[in-house]
């Protein structure tokens, strides 16, 4: 575990350092191709924002609207019913829709149910396999400008939903 | 995501109009905008940073010699770039960071590697299969060691937090196998 995270931390400066020196010694004026690169940047984020703002106010209206708890309450009985703890249906809800509350629901169940309980276990695999996918979507697509998606929304949407099938199950299978 | 954004904005304010908390909807969109103009400066700094990164591997050459390492895997997934397309050696690295949990690196190298694939696209409007593949593996976050979360678990004292990681990879690449399943079932069915 400790060497995986070494390796992880040092990923990122490594690459950077070997890419800088590579390019000096094969007599590429480093400065100058970095900051070039660099220029395309501010376009690049140009075409991205409206896609973020769009995602992030109707996102965050939805958290804060309530539907939410509607939707939790509606579910929860046959979560219940499947022997499976509640609180992993928030974590699984919100998953695809941000990442930091995700992250923060997740602190939550740790604290109220212990860190070894079934349902921080399920939760973890959930927010370790899963990706904040509209967040994705809107990024990726935004910056190239795609309107017509053709089938890749409900494509994200069928895996997310059996992706937290997958972790309830291999959670169940592997850790109980 | 058209019908996605209808629905989520009009479920939003139908229920808080149901819950009597228009007021936190009203100040959430708000939120939301601020949120989105953070996000952006956020990554506007590191996209650029990583764009003149790759410009560096790029002019030296390195980039070839990478993409040279994992083009046999990456072309056959993506069969119809070629394999001379600075797309194979976006979506690689792209994949390098997503594997090693390196989010801060991978959307800015996923964002290329969109752009590098749009090239290839000879309707600029539409999503091609290739586009839609590299999304779907995005999504399904392939990854080897989840920091973030076993991190929280052992600061809540967890007596062995890496006994997810096992379960995570197996969750994690099982998903992917199926997400890149449905969007094949979905390219059968939609022709």
């Amino acid at each position: 575990m400790k060497t995986f995270s070494f390796i992880s931390q040092l990923a990122i400066p490594a690459f950077i350092l070997f890419a800088v020196l590579y390019g000096a010694f094969k007599k590429v004026r480093v400065y100058d191709s970095f900051v070039g690169g660099a220029r395309d940047g501010i376009q690049i984020i140009f075409k991205i924002f409206p896609y973020l703002l769009a995602i992030f106010v109707a996102v965050k209206a939805f958290q804060a609207s309530g539907a939410f708890d509607l939707l939790r309450q509606a579910l929860s009985g046959s979560f219940a019913a499947c022997g499976i703890p509640p609180e992993v249906l928030s974590v699984a809800l919100i998953k695809p829709l941000s990442g930091s509350a995700s992250t923060a629901i997740f602190i939550d169940i740790v604290r109220t149910t212990g860190p070894d309980s079934l349902a921080s276990m399920i939760s973890a695999v959930i927010i370790g396999s899963a990706e904040t996918t509209f967040f994705v979507l809107a990024v990726y697509l935004g910056a190239v400008n795609i309107r017509r998606t053709k089938y890749l929304v409900p494509v994200c949407l069928i895996a997310d939903g059996v992706g937290i099938i997958i972790a309830i199950a291999v959670v169940k299978l592997m850790l109980r | 995501m058209n019908i996605i954004w209808v629905i989520l904005i009009a479920v939003s304010i139908v229920a808080a109009f149901w819950t009597g908390g228009l007021e936190a909807v009203t100040r959430a969109m708000f939120d939301g905008a601020k949120a989105a103009v953070e996000i952006s400066l956020f990554l506007l700094g590191i996209v650029s940073l990583w764009l003149g990164i790759t410009k560096i591997i790029e002019d030296s050459g390195l980039i070839y010699r990478i993409s040279h390492t994992f083009r046999p895997l990456i072309t056959r997934l993506f069969r119809t770039v070629p394999p001379d397309h600075p797309a194979i050696t976006s979506i690689t690295l792209n994949m390098l960071a997503n594997f090693f949990g390196l989010g801060n690196a991978a959307t800015p190298l996923g964002i290329k590697a969109m752009q590098d694939l749009q090239t290839l696209n000879e309707d600029k409007d539409s999503l091609t299969f290739e586009m839609m593949l590299f999304i779907v593996l995005n999504t399904a976050s392939v990854q080897l060691i989840p920091f973030t979360v076993v991190g929280i678990l052992s600061d809540f004292g967890s007596a062995n937090p890496s006994v997810i990681v096992f379960p995570t990879i197996i969750c994690t690449v099982i998903s992917a196998i199926i997400a890149v399943c449905v969007l094949l079932i979905f390219r059968i069915l939609m022709k």
